[in-house]
């Protein structure tokens, strides 16, 4: 498969071209230190300055500043509530969705603001991906499944090779080769979340985001797709939000730990991004005290 | 319900009743709770049966005077006059025109307003547009026989005067009057099947760069599809057994079979609702006709319902 330029794709319906702003490492204005220490090595995917997010009134995730990098996996972890499917779902647009979030901060994509005025949230989402928590097939065909993102982007080419790449990327071809015309929905569990990722890889993205895609799989197929995200991380960026700390341990380049502040008036859990760093520095030697109670399960 | 229950594990001070595993009352409340739910099931599986019974009753003593063969095949439908024939296809016409002309309205509209309210309406407009659907829906089918008599035939023989128009009544105009009347149907359960596609497949086609029409197309429609097909077949159902509106609209028509739309054509329900008078007397052909006729119709839509409780059924098996 021919590697996707990916500096040569915009967000926006519009052909224009963004020239990649680049600036420098954001610092951590609190602590006068780089959010991400690593900055720099690597090209940036993704650098979120200060990003807000709200339901309502209510203030779900607080004012996150991190860099992700260019075939990174980048594990986002902590406890359930603290915005971590809210901070991923920021980056392709998926909380457009919801009438009440609201994104503040900036949010560059490849230099590219993703909350500009001129982006599409369509082309956005065909650059970058996601696989939910929930397999969620469609009820369609095992074939119409994959191929239902190159017909919506209309990709060009032989749509019986694109499926096959895709199945083959996501480790299910040998699997499903005999019943392409079936029902999705005959699958197991974890043949419909491989599924998902070969209908996301399809689409030939940039970027695939990852809700928590083992959290309802048995270890077996969770192992299989830990081991497919080791492959796929040779062609893609990906971000995974798991609650499991040692799938990030085991997946994961770089892991960022978030924790839920509670405001006592409100009751309102808000999310802050604790600590940022390379997953063996956070699992071995974290450097807050709440990041080492949460990884060693000393969380309460 | 519960009291016994309470009382053995309420109130630590309190004096503690001695633990038994016997009723402490006979729960005579309840006895009697269970025996009315139990009439009020008999009572109308009896119902049912009398009305099947009373309808059949006399549709046997009309096949003993008519051969089924005639009923069936003959094109003549004048059982009242002289010389009667009773070929029920004229009739069987008229009710069939009046489904075809209601779901060349209803479908269109029906689906436009299903998808509209349930995948691009705001929170808002929905909250006024889908109450105001469910008045629809109680409208007296007498006041919209009236709107199709005293308007939609008018200005249907305005904006179409190139047609054959002959007298007051239209079989079309009636079809397109009843097409109105079921659109609530239609598109609410449309709606509510739309709705109950889960979100995660939505987000799951927003995810891969699909635009909202191409989801709601692609997508949610095809999901929702046994549960929309079924809205049409309760909507058909109704169709076939409106009565008020093609009583007014089409009036009585021609014996002879006609496929025109601009005429008064006779439906089945009109014909049994225009005879089913005081002045008919029991025993004569004339009545026992109306039943042959009313047996027919609960014939058809017997199987139209029987058609849509087994799609809704599979409807709700999808997404298993
Ligand atoms: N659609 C929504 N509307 C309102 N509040 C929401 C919505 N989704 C999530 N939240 C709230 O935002 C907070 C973060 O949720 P989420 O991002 O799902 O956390 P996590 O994925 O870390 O468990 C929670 O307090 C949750 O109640
Ligand atoms: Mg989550």
């Amino acid at each position: 498969m021919p590697s996707r330029q990916t500096t040569n794709e915009t967000l926006s319906s519009t052909d224009r071209r963004v020239a990649a702003l680049a600036p420098g490492p954001p610092v951590n204005i609190a602590t006068g230190q780089a959010a991400d220490p690593g900055a720099g090595e690597r090209e940036v995917t993704f650098r979120l300055e200060g990003v807000s997010v709200r339901y309502g009134e209510a203030l779900a995730v607080k004012d996150v500043t991190m860099d992700i990098h260019h075939k990174d996996i980048t594990a986002l972890i902590g406890p359930s509530g603290c915005g971590k499917s809210t901070l991923l779902r920021c980056l392709n647009r998926m909380n457009d969705l919801i009438p009440s979030a609201r994104v503040s901060g900036r949010l560059w994509y490849h230099g590219e603001d993703v909350y500009g005025p001129k982006v599409d949230p369509v082309q956005v989402r065909k650059l970058i991906g996601m696989v939910f928590q929930k397999p969620n097939p469609f009820p369609k065909s095992i074939y119409d499944n994959v191929a239902f993102g190159p017909r919506t982007t209309g990709m060009k080419g032989d749509m019986d090779e694109i499926v096959e790449r895709a199945l083959r990327s996501a480790a299910l071809w040998d699997e499903v080769k005999d019943r392409l015309k079936e029902n999705a929905y005959g699958m197991s569990g974890g043949q419909q979340q491989r599924l998902c990722i070969a209908r996301c890889i399809a689409t030939e993205p940039d970027v695939i985001l990852m809700d928590e895609p083992c959290s309802a799989l048995d270890p077996i197929s969770t192992a299989r797709i830990e081991d497919l995200m080791h492959e796929l991380k040779e062609q893609y960026t990906i971000v995974i939000v798991t609650h499991n700390m040692q799938q990030a341990a085991r997946v994961s380049d770089r892991t960022a730990f978030f924790t839920a502040e509670v405001d006592e008036a409100t009751d309102v859990r808000t999310g802050v991004l604790v600590e940022y760093d390379r997953t063996e520095k956070v699992f071995s030697n974290p450097g807050d005290e709440r990041t080492e109670n949460y990884v060693t399960g000393r969380f309460g | 319900m519960s009291h016994a229950y309470e009382l053995v594990v309420s109130g630590v001070g309190a004096p503690r009743p001695r633990r038994t595993l016997e009723a402490t009352s006979p729960r005579r409340g309840e006895k009697v709770v269970q025996a009315s739910l139990a009439a009020c099931a008999v009572l109308s599986v009896l119902v049912t049966t009398a009305i099947v019974v009373s309808l059949l009753t006399p549709t046997i003593g009309f096949f003993r005077e008519v051969s089924i063969v005639e009923f069936l095949t003959s094109t003549t439908w004048a059982p009242a006059f002289a010389r009667p024939s009773f070929g029920v296809w004229p009739i069987v016409v008229g009710t069939l025109m009046v489904v075809f002309f209601a779901l060349i309205v209803a479908i269109p509209i029906g689906l436009a307003c299903a998808v509209y309210l349930s995948e691009y309406a705001s929170r808002r407009v929905r909250g006024v547009v889908k109450p105001v659907l469910e008045v629809l829906e109680g409208i007296p089918t007498v006041a919209t026989g009236l709107f199709a008599f005293f308007f939609l035939t008018p200005l249907a023989k305005q904006i179409l005067p190139f047609l054959p128009w002959q007298g007051p009544f239209s079989i079309g105009v009636a079809g397109v009057a009843v097409g109105l009347l079921i659109v609530p149907l239609v598109s609410s359960v449309s709606d509510d099947a739309m709705r109950s596609v889960p979100a995660g497949l939505r987000e799951g086609a927003y995810a891969l760069g699909a635009n909202k029409l191409r989801v709601t197309t692609r997508v949610v429609f095809p999901a929702a599809i046994s549960g929309v097909v079924a809205a049409v077949v309760l909507g058909t159902s109704r169709a076939i057994g409106e009565t008020m509106v093609v009583l007014i609209a089409a009036g009585a028509g021609n014996p002879n079979l006609s496929f025109d739309p601009t005429k008064g054509i006779q439906t089945m329900t009109a014909y049994i609702g225009g005879r089913a008078t005081g002045d008919i007397a029991m025993g004569t052909i004339v009545y026992d006709t109306i039943f042959a006729v009313g047996t027919l119709l609960f014939i058809m839509t017997l199987s139209m319902n029987m058609l849509a409780i087994r799609l809704v059924r599979r409807f709700r098996e999808v997404y298993e």
